[in-house]
């Protein structure tokens, strides 16, 4: 069974409609800006931070979309998950004609309600507070999983991942195969984070690879990442289904890889993450694509700036493409977004996919100067148009721990 | 109205969204659509606005707002709460 993606949906950095995405996408502007100091837990003024930067959802306002009950229980992770799915179930249509008993969501969220945990903690561990009841409610990984699933009336298999910065696109890609397999006739799957706390920073400082300026994949400069948050959530249904419906279809997933490094939990290896991208590839000969590597026009890379994954990542690459390599363009959303952690493959799948459906590529924001150790031809200064010639797209995703996952998508043109 | 029960009445107003004038103490849980999650939910802001332990058991069996009302009286004159581990 081929897999179409019909609805999309998101809160991000960069926006909070596909619409506004994809403006602020292809003009470069990024969603990174300097954050206030004065967030719960740290001391004025200074926060103690290496870094000044982060990539904030801006203009959100959970109570204009989700009831005080929802409200109550849901984090601001589970809200901008539940938000993005009810903008991509509204833009598919895709309940109107699928059994609910029979559509699957799958989200991918690693950090949980943060906000929440560290709330109930800090005045826990200060002042011997009492922990409200809601606090186990708002802290599970699944809640945003459940309310879409009860929103919606969804009763299929329903489910939540958690593979550190990958968890997005585990998502996308086991929904995906739920799909095609017809284990579920539809599936909402994406992911949400939203762990911009003071703890969550203070940790991610320590570990010494945030930017203290700005997240700038694949460039000579680049000097870190910066953290991220928000939602993507896309549906996917049976292409047939949607052609015979008149659905709007964006585009087809062809491929999905997952592979383990079976390392280090911190360090990358370009084995593993070449796996994944070659098993992506190969699964697309279940679409009827013979030459997968000869018709890529785009690949959004895990691209986190770190010096590390960049240059681990650009080594797969090249080992999995060989010498077709250097006709398959290679670019970061990182720059614009920030790392969302369970987020992140998702808004990557999100910007794949129209850079698919508009036949433009978005560039890496802030990088005039790529690195030329990596060998790759990398996306900066301005949009480029696809290559008439190719259709299809990867989105890579490498997270800490060596778990890697990879989507391949295919461009429709009508 | 004493004060205790415009503090209760003010408190889940608040929780469930609704005016305060529209809670009287016979106002049930069922009316006020209080299902087991709201009802902890508003046990835990009445214990830590009166400083008290509502047992389990009274918990079960409050039905309406007047319960509330007249089990936190009666948890107030019996003084503080008892440690939460004996």
């Amino acid at each position: 069974m081929r897999v179409a993606v019909t609805g999309l949906g998101c809160i991000t950095p960069i926006g909070n409609t596909v619409e506004t995405f994809r403006d602020a996408m292809y003009a470069g502007r990024t969603g990174i800006s300097v954050f206030p100091t004065d967030m719960p837990g740290s001391r004025p003024g200074d926060p103690g931070l290496r870094f000044k930067t982060t990539a904030k959802v801006k203009g959100f306002d959970g109570t204009q979309h989700l009831s005080p009950s929802v409200l109550m229980v849901a984090d601001r992770s589970a809200q901008f998950g539940i938000v993005a799915a009810q903008q991509a179930v509204a833009d598919s249509g895709v309940l109107i004609r699928h059994n609910p008993a029979n559509v699957a969501v799958v989200t991918g969220c690693s950090c949980g309600g943060r906000a929440a945990d560290e709330d109930a903690n800090r005045e826990l561990y200060t002042r011997n507070a009492r922990v409200p009841p809601t606090v186990i409610l708002r802290t599970m990984a699944s809640s945003g999983a459940s309310h879409i699933s009860a929103q919606h009336g969804v009763t299929g298999p329903v489910l939540n991942l958690a593979t550190a910065c990958a968890s997005g696109t585990h998502a996308i890609g086991m929904a995906f195969q739920m799909v095609r397999s017809g284990m579920a006739s539809a599936a909402i799957a994406g992911g949400h984070e939203a762990p911009l706390t003071f703890g969550f920073l203070r940790a991610w400082d320590s570990m010494r690879v945030v930017s203290p300026t700005s997240c700038r994949p694949f460039s000579a400069d680049r000097d870190g990442m910066t953290l991220g948050e928000g939602a993507a959530m896309l549906v996917l249904e049976p292409l047939d289904d949607a052609l015979a419906r008149g659905a709007h279809v964006y585009a087809e997933i062809v491929g999905f890889g997952m592979s383990a490094d079976a390392h280090h939990i911190t360090q990358p290896q370009a084995a593993g993450a070449a796996l994944a991208i070659g098993r992506a590839l190969e699964d697309a000969k279940q679409a009827g694509i013979n030459e997968p590597t000869g018709r890529v026009a785009y690949i959004n890379a895990h691209g986190t700036g770190t010096l590390a994954n960049d240059a681990t990542e650009a080594e797969a690459i090249r080992t999995a493409f060989g010498a077709a390599v250097e006709r398959a363009p290679v670019g970061a959303t990182k720059s614009l977004t920030g790392h969302g952690i369970g987020a992140a493959g998702a808004m990557e799948a999100l910007a794949t996919v129209l850079a698919l459906y508009e036949g433009r590529l978005p560039y890496t924001a802030g990088v005039t100067n790529a690195d030329p150790a990596l060998k790759l031809d990398i996306l900066m200064n301005e949009p480029r148009e696809i290559d008439p010639a190719r259709d299809l797209a990867l989105s890579n995703s490498l997270a800490f721990g060596g778990l890697n996952a990879v989507l391949a998508f295919r461009r429709l043109v009508p | 109205m004493n004060d205790v029960q415009t503090r209760i009445i003010e408190l889940i107003a608040k929780s469930k969204n609704l005016p305060a004038s529209s809670i009287g103490m016979d106002t049930t849980f069922e009316e006020l659509q209080i299902d087991s999650l709201d009802k902890i939910n508003i046990s835990f802001d009445v214990e830590e606005m009166f400083s008290i332990q509502i047992p389990d058991e009274s918990l079960n069996s409050l039905k309406t707002v007047g319960d509330v009302v007249r089990g936190v009286e009666h948890l107030v004159s019996s003084g503080p709460a008892a440690p939460v581990a004996s």
